[in-house]
């Protein structure tokens, strides 16, 4: 600006255009803003027709239930961002929770070895999504699709067909519990702190040069590389932050609802949704990371909303396929 | 009805084919058209000149249907028109020639003249009077080198721009927009465009011209007209105006000199980078020394090789034998972010396709290389204070540093690009086509900054097809031809010796 402010002997018109620039920032495509906007109508929504969802306690807990679909919408922002999608986060959340019963098996002391265990799992897993993108440059749509193909398969063989073990109380603690008696709050679902510990961190990374950095090689790969950016290496960073955040998801979900082979069945649309609703485009290049854990809130929102009006659940993945579609050619028409 | 007809082109009762009053539009708040007039007669040149960011290409994308204006009305043939798409102004008879073409390589002529329109018999595509209307087509712009069978990928890109003519007019086209038309084209091929352009003339077509390259502007237009900053300075008959004239009216300001001068002898140092039998699947047999200090200036026609030598000695399309030193020691560059690493730097010609990330701000475009190659977590906010400073410095012109970068005039972008380099400090920039697609003002400004670059010691070797600036700017000019450097030229060189190098006539008179 400061080039501009030197040029233009007329004030008044350079402040007429950094004025348009902040509202250009705000409304631009890519920006928080409308899904901010989406949220509150949503909320009004809910506090008119059930005012006690706004006490503090079912507040916090709502937020605590919201925790693992916001992290999975977190980690795949990181991937649809960098231009790619990652498919196979529903069937990593489900194996990450029958290899965590299976390897506990109700045994206390096995909690945190086998915690490590699935972080390493995790990281494996999107490693593998990440170095076949851009090693073997396979479309990450099939990359992860097939990822997910192999980790549905492998977790039926190696369990034989059904879950087996259990899960520690320490392991549910995540998902099931919280902090009693906090002053003002009441309760305070772990879920809750886990989930802003992970955000902070994740909202860290994404302004911090590699994040940033990210957001230019979905744009354009070309230009990334020609300014010395890895495009293969942030790529596949991308991946391993999906692959870690669906392990933290399924230690939460795990510890919520239990074991099951459904346990993270449709969870990788749901996220793909999120991250659509919240601004973000698919192909890459535009959006934020805010943007994204918003738009998996007000996913969640919707969803309890449709609940408080009676809507069957069974129109949820209708509901998603509908979002999916708006925001993609709203945001289409708006690059124009 | 004028009853009697005169017998200029110029007679006032003659209906003009195009004519726009008071044109305006804004993106995001900012008017990039105020109220713009233009008229267009029917088999006139008429030449739109400005420079980036003066509104031409906005005002010629409201033309031809991509924009609809938000004030100001739009007359074609005598009717008020107001086109929704790209495809109403097709078919309504207004063709664009873009700077890119829009060609199916791996189909033929007469099938990418008749793409989306093919002449069908019982429900078929009528192959044969595919080929024929597109023999009449191309035999009507005198275009005999090649038949409508030809893929168009194996065409040349002057021929190409053929294809692209003839597409239009098989859509009788009776106004077409050429948007620097020559930018791609080598200084031989642009006679014949120029011959077709008298061609196109003589059969009534009218056509805006959009060119920065003064001199074919004028040899071609019977009026120019001038836009600075989204508004129409003059339009005024090409015989009644001068050269320095026009670029007053573009600029605002007198050019008291086109090329900073050279380098003294004693400024130019020791070598920093030379390369010796370099070669890869482009390249054969490169010898090259790159001084410090020294601009070298890298001729040849298109296809000869130039963007690949550098591409090679970026490490982007690396040499695979031969050898590269940096001030002495050898290295081994196959990756881009190695040769920026040891302080190497590109600049490519294709800015929009690897040059910019389109989407992203001018900040972030900007601070894109220092942020990939030397990440850093403390001191982030020194290094923007810097990099806005750079951007100031270059003298970039955007509605603020979030802008995102595409709204910017190409020479806007081309100025962000260089200070994503100059930002680093590079010892050594390779400049590919610098100042193409650039008007008259920011040309000057980035010639005025590399011979700057040179003086504080830094090596520059510079790749350019327009030979004037080539000739003003180089200490010393090598000259490519078939992936290998045909010769060296001192910088007293003229056009005629580059191209005698360029196109082997060297050799063949002394033979």
């Amino acid at each position: 600006m400061t080039a501009e402010l030197t040029r233009d002997p007329d004030g008044t018109a350079t402040q007429r255009r950094s004025g348009a620039a902040a509202r250009g920032r705000l409304t631009r495509p890519g920006g928080v803003l409308p899904i901010v906007a989406i949220l509150a109508l949503l909320l009004v929504l809910i506090a008119i027709q059930q005012p006690d969802f706004f006490q503090p306690a079912s507040l916090l807990s709502f937020l605590g239930r919201s925790a693992p679909i916001i992290i999975l919408a977190a980690g795949q922002y990181f991937v649809i961002v960098s231009g790619e999608f990652d498919l196979s986060v529903g069937s990593l959340v489900t194996a990450q929770v029958v290899v965590a019963a299976r390897l506990i098996d109700s045994d206390p002391g096995r909690t945190w070895p086998v915690v490590l265990l699935l972080f390493g799992f995790g990281l494996l897993v999107g490693l593998a999504n990440g170095l076949i993108t851009t090693a073997l440059r396979v479309p990450s749509f099939i990359t992860t699709l097939g990822m997910y193909l192999i980790l549905v398969g492998a977790v039926y063989l190696w369990s034989d067909g059904a879950p087996r073990g259990g899960l520690s109380d320490e392991f549910r603690r995540f998902g099931r519990l919280a902090v009693e008696d906090v002053p003002l709050l009441g309760r305070l679902p772990y879920a809750l702190l886990v989930l802003l510990a992970v955000a902070g961190l994740l909202l860290l990374f994404s302004r911090s040069d590699p994040g940033r950095t990210l957001v230019a090689v979905g744009d354009n790969p070309r230009t990334a590389e020609l300014a010395g950016v890895r495009v293969g290496r942030a790529k596949t960073v991308a991946f391993v932050l999906s692959g870690l955040a669906a392990t933290v998801a399924a230690i939460l979900l795990g510890g919520y609802s239990g074991v099951s082979f459904q346990a993270g069945l449709g969870l990788e649309f749901t996220a793909i949704t999120a991250v659509v609703l919240g601004g973000v485009a698919l192909g890459g290049g535009r959006g934020a990371l805010l943007g994204a854990m918003l738009g998996a809130l007000t996913l969640e929102t919707l969803f309890t909303l449709m609940n408080f009006y009676g809507v069957s659940g069974a129109l949820k993945s209708t509901v998603q396929g509908l979002i999916i579609l708006a925001a993609v050619s709203v945001g289409a028409l708006r690059r124009r | 009805m004028v009853t009697i007809r005169s017998e200029t082109t110029e007679s006032d009762g003659d209906l003009p084919l195009l004519e726009l009053r008071g044109i305006t539009k804004a993106f995001l708040d900012v008017r990039v058209l105020d109220g713009v007039d233009l008229d267009l007669r029917r088999g006139e040149v008429h030449a739109v000149v400005g420079e980036n960011g003066a509104g031409k290409s906005t005002l010629m994308k409201i033309i031809s249907g991509v924009y609809p204006p938000d004030g100001g009305s739009v007359e074609f043939d005598g009717t008020p028109v107001s086109f929704r798409s790209p495809r109403q102004a097709q078919s309504a008879g207004i063709g664009i020639i873009h700077q890119e073409f829009n060609l199916l390589p791996e189909r033929t002529v007469a099938e990418n003249v008749f793409l989306g329109h093919e002449p069908l018999r019982r429900g078929l595509v009528d192959k044969r009077a595919m080929l024929r209307r597109t023999a009449e087509l191309l035999d009507a712009v005198g275009e005999t080198s090649f038949p409508p069978t030809a893929r168009v990928g194996q065409l040349g890109v002057a021929r190409q721009q053929v294809v692209e003519i003839v597409k239009a007019l098989a859509l009788d086209a009776r106004l077409l927009i050429m948007d620097e038309p020559t930018a791609a084209l080598a200084d031989h091929e642009v006679e014949l465009l120029y011959a077709l352009v008298r061609r196109l003339q003589e059969r009534g077509i009218g056509i805006l011209y959009v060119s920065h390259r003064l001199v074919e502007v004028f040899d071609l237009s019977s009026r120019i007209t001038v836009l600075k900053d989204g508004h129409r300075v003059t339009t005024a008959p090409t015989a009644e105006t001068s050269h320095d004239q026009l670029v007053r009216h573009m600029v605002g300001r007198e050019l008291a000199h086109y090329y900073p001068p050279r380098a003294e002898a004693d400024r130019i140092g020791e070598v920093r980078l030379s390369v010796r039998d370099g070669a890869n699947n482009r390249l054969r047999g490169i010898d090259l020394d790159l001084r410090a200090g020294e601009v070298l200036g890298v001729a040849g026609l298109q296809g000869s090789g130039r963007s690949a030598l550098a591409r090679a000695i970026f490490g982007a399309a690396p040499f695979t034998s031969g050898e590269v030193r940096l001030d002495g020691r050898p290295v081994r560059l196959r990756t881009a972010r190695s040769a920026i690493r040891a302080g190497i730097a590109y600049l490519t010609e294709d800015r929009k396709g690897e040059g910019i990330a389109a989407g992203q701000s001018v900040l972030d475009n900007a601070l894109l290389a220092g942020r990939a190659v030397f990440p850093r977590w403390a001191g982030r906010a020194a290094r923007t204070v810097r990099i806005r400073d750079l951007l100031a410095a270059v003298d970039v012109r955007a509605a603020g540093d979030q802008q995102e970068i595409r709204f910017l005039s190409g020479g806007n972008q081309q100025k962000v690009v260089l200070a994503r380099w100059l930002s680093l400090t590079p010892r050594i920039l390779l400049f590919d086509e610098p100042t193409r697609g650039i008007d008259v003002g920011a040309k000057s400004a980035i010639h005025d900054l590399v011979r700057r670059l040179a003086r504080d010691g830094a090596a520059v070797l510079m790749i350019s097809s327009e030979l004037p600036e080539l000739l003003g700017m180089s200490d010393r000019i090598v000259v490519m031809r078939d992936g290998t450097i045909a010769g060296e030229l001192p910088a007293r060189a003229t056009e005629e010796d580059v191209m005698g190098l360029a196109t082997g006539a060297d050799r063949a008179e002394s033979r």
